[in-house]
């Protein structure tokens, strides 16, 4: 059977993951793959934890990703980097943005985040690339382009073309955020090799 | 909108794919009622040329719209998710006996494991009671390919034709080829057919026969319908399935033989006996309930269904593997992590929360209705204490009260959003009123149906393509019923909104209360924020009525010890709160609660 790598997509809900997934499942079709993308509407968007399946190879069944079977997480806050922990594997890459998003009970003082939270995944073997997304997206202007800074880092470990997401993202965003888009997104690109 | 013609293929979700197969079909008019998984079908249908759209108040009225036009001789549609469907199951049973003369497609979407919805639903099981064909398709290529399909068989057997989706499908984006737009093979036109039409009993007894001799038909149909199709394979494991469980099946077990159902009913028996006795084992694989597999076994085919496959909740290829050869596993898988959790909650600025905020303070029994606003129920709210189907809340606030009598007086209070109170909340005001009801009613108007992703809706005042539209005056209504007590208010302005809020509980009769603002997430507010809020922490005293109205913007930041007095505060105080200027949407709730001035607007642009 022909190899095909699950990608997951972790978040909270409103951090832009839907475009982030698009972006990059856009660059994979192009670059030749069957690609399937599977996220859930409604409920779970009011800000809430959320995910985003995609899966690439030469041909694509299942839009869902098996338990232990995601290959790389981009995880776009650290609880949500370990809260998926049974859809992964020994020699997964995880590749987080050091965002503390605060959940509702530490938010209110009724817990408290919990410190270290990524060594949660190193000790079972997992790969951790840590990307400052915020600060990255702070640096090029515009706050809200830290979507674009991890899809930067999380092309670094797949089969696409800078060029074509540079294309893409041009494509996507309004002109006046183009600059801003696109500085985040290199930048991203140096984070992403940890 | 109109796709280019060409052959090439387009990445899209199986909600827009089914979009595009009724436009390629042709169909002229489109009904629904907003509901996940199946919103987005309107929504992307709506943007076509030549497709007359709409909302419907409920699943029910859009149906019957879509019954009407096909009985003008053109293509229609109606959508829905699967509790939807029981709300338009009386027209639906009986358009199977009426038929129509255009194509007349029912789209349901079922949403197993309830990733946005009150109960999981097999509509698979409609099919069955209707007496009608029902197809389902696996990804969102087929889904295109099945409308169009579902349009022609409608056409052909001149019945209804059900087609089901579950989530996997409508929110799965797929690899899709765009064809060409048909032309309508039926006429359009005022035509009368009372024979069939008009549902008397003695007409309807002559089509009792029709349905019957239609559905024999259709039996003949699906045998030999290349959407039922044998994989021949390993004939040690053979698999009946359908829908996306034919993918996780696929892939669990990719050299096996497997019969691929397509149409879900009526059975092609003869194909599925034929199936069973090329295999040595047969596996029913099939997502929620054991439809297929009781209709096997009652062929007299022995095989495993639900006695291995979980009947509730989703499959995936894990689940599969698991269910029939967890050898085929992936090896070891970790078990989740001990973490805070993280629920959805109201936006920042949502208007729910104010009027959540107060009756959370109220010793009273919240009959609540289905919206954002069932959200209320989490902590640190906690203010909802019932959600059973749309419109319920206030029929279950009036039953409550006829069976407590004098003793439930002023304690019962029903919340309905804008959207499901037309929907199918105004029936049961009307018997509320009729029967002498002392509740209140509070109608959460946001101006849009919030929860699916911001439809217009009758209370709105646009159409489902932006357009403006006739609105429907709340107040008016209530007082045209009979509700004597009708009174609006402004949510965020909480400690107004309370008085009036206790002042209509307390009172001896029926009354409504309008709260009217709008939900943040409408385009026009979205992108428009002139003023944050924000704390002055120097006039913070750590009393925590603002964090306790829960909005996802406002945190509590805990003194370490000895951090009060040595900051200059009262050393008895546990920290501060905070709000975060990017979330902060502006709706002074929590400016309305401070009672120490800590809380202050400041306009961004300045
Ligand atoms: C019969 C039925 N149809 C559709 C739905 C899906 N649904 C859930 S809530 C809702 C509408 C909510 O709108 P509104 O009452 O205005 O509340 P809001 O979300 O705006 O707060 C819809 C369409 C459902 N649960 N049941
Ligand atoms: S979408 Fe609108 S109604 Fe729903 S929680 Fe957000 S602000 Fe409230």
């Amino acid at each position: 059977m022909s190899e095909t790598t699950n990608i997951l997509f972790s978040g909270v809900g409103g951090q832009g993951i839907l475009l982030a997934s698009e972006l990059t499942a856009t660059a994979l079709l192009a670059a030749g793959f069957d690609v399937k993308k599977s996220e859930v509407h409604g409920m779970a968007q009011r800000g809430g934890s959320v995910t985003a399946q995609l899966r690439y190879g030469s041909r694509v069944y299942s839009p869902l990703i098996e338990p232990g079977g995601a290959d790389i997480q981009m995880a776009f806050e650290m609880l949500e980097a370990v809260r998926y922990l049974p859809y992964l594997h020994a020699g997964s890459t995880v590749l987080v943005n050091t965002q503390r998003i605060l959940p509702p009970s530490v938010a209110t003082g009724r817990a408290d985040y919990p410190e270290q939270v990524l060594d949660r995944l190193r000790q079972r073997n997992i790969k951790v690339i840590e990307v400052d997304a915020f600060a990255i997206a702070k640096q090029s202007g515009e706050v809200r382009t830290a979507n674009v800074a991890l899809v930067g880092a999380l092309s670094v470990h797949l089969p696409v073309e800078e060029k074509m997401l540079e294309a893409l993202i041009e494509e996507r965003v309004p002109p006046r955020f183009y600059e801003q888009n696109l500085f985040s997104f290199r930048a991203g690109r140096q984070a992403g090799n940890g | 909108m109109i796709p280019e013609k060409q052959a090439e293929t387009v990445w899209m979700s199986g909600n827009e794919a089914i979009a595009l197969g009724a436009y390629e079909a042709g169909v002229k008019v489109a009904s629904g009622y907003p509901g996940t998984p199946s919103t987005e079908i309107m929504e992307h249908l709506s943007e076509y040329d030549g497709v007359y759209t709409e909302w419907a108040p409920n699943e029910k009225v859009g149906l019957e719209v879509a019954i009407g036009a096909s009985f003008g001789g053109v293509r229609a549609m109606a959508t829905m998710k699967h509790v939807g469907l029981n709300v338009a199951a009386d027209p639906l049973f009986t358009a199977a006996y009426t038929g129509g003369r255009g194509g007349l497609v029912v789209l349901t979407a079922d949403d197993p494991d309830m990733h946005s919805s009150q109960n999981e639903q097999d509509s698979r099981n409609y099919a069955f009671a209707a007496k009608l064909p029902m197809l389902e398709p696996a990804d969102p290529a087929e889904a295109k390919e099945f409308i169009k399909e579902a349009f022609e068989l409608s056409e052909e057997l001149d019945c209804p034709v059900l087609v089901r989706i579950t989530t996997r499908i409508a929110h799965v984006k797929a690899v899709v080829t765009p064809g060409e737009r048909l032309q309508p093979m039926v006429a359009p036109g005022l035509e009368k057919h009372p024979e069939k039409f008009v549902m008397l009993p003695a007409m309807a007894r002559r089509r009792r026969l029709y349905v019957e001799e239609r559905m024999t038909r259709c039996r003949q149909i699906a045998e030999d319908s290349g959407n039922n199709v044998i994989e021949s394979g390993d004939a040690q494991r053979g698999f009946i399935t359908g829908g996306v469980s034919y993918l996780y099946v696929k892939e669990a077990f990719p050299e096996a033989s497997i019969l691929k159902l397509g149409m879900v009913w009526p059975l092609p028996e003869q194909k599925i006996r034929e199936f069973a006795g090329s295999v040595d084992e047969l596996y029913v694989v099939e997502e929620l309930d054991p439809f297929w597999e009781i209709h096997v076994k009652a062929m007299g085919i022995s095989c495993h269904g639900k006695d291995v496959i979980p009947a509730i909740g989703e499959l995936n290829t894990g689940v599969v593997k698991q269910s029939i050869d967890p050898a085929r596993l992936r090896g070891e898988s970790f078990s989740p992590e001990e973490l805070p959790p993280r629920p959805p909650n109201m936006c920042p600025g949502c208007p729910h929360r104010g009027v959540f905020f107060t009756l959370s303070r109220l010793d009273v029994f919240i009959s609540g209705d289905i919206g954002c606003y069932t959200l209320g129920f989490l902590p640190p709210l906690n203010a909802l204490d019932s959600t059973v189907c749309m419109g319920a809340s206030v029929p279950i606030a009036h039953g409550l009260e006829k069976a407590l009598g004098a003793d439930s007086n002023r304690k019962i209070v029903a919340v309905i959003g804008d959207s499901t109170f037309v929907h199918s909340g105004i029936t049961g005001l009307i018997n509320s009123v009729y029967n002498g009801s002392k509740g209140t009613l509070i109608i959460l108007d946001n101006g849009t149906t919030a929860m699916t992703g911001q439809q217009p809706n009758p209370a709105s005042g646009a159409l489902i393509s932006g357009e403006p539209a006739q609105s429907i005056d709340l107040e008016a209504l209530c007082k045209a019923l009979g509700v004597r007590h009708v009174s609006v208010i402004n949510p965020h302005e909480v400690p107004e909104s309370r008085k009036i809020i206790r002042a209509e509980i307390e009172r001896d009769e029926l009354s409504v209360i309008i709260s009217q603002a709008p939900c943040v997430l409408l385009p026009e507010l979205k992108y428009q924020k002139p003023i944050t809020y924000f704390t002055n922490i120097d006039n913070c005293v750590g009393c925590t009525s603002c964090i306790r109205i829960g909005c996802p913007a406002i945190s509590w930041t805990p003194f370490a010890k000895g951090e009060a007095e040595a900051r200059g505060y009262k050393k008895s105080q546990k920290g501060y709160s905070q709000i975060d200027e990017v979330l902060c949407n502006d709706c002074g709730q929590c400016a309305s609660l401070c009672k120490f001035g800590a809380i202050t607007p400041r306009d961004i642009n300045s």
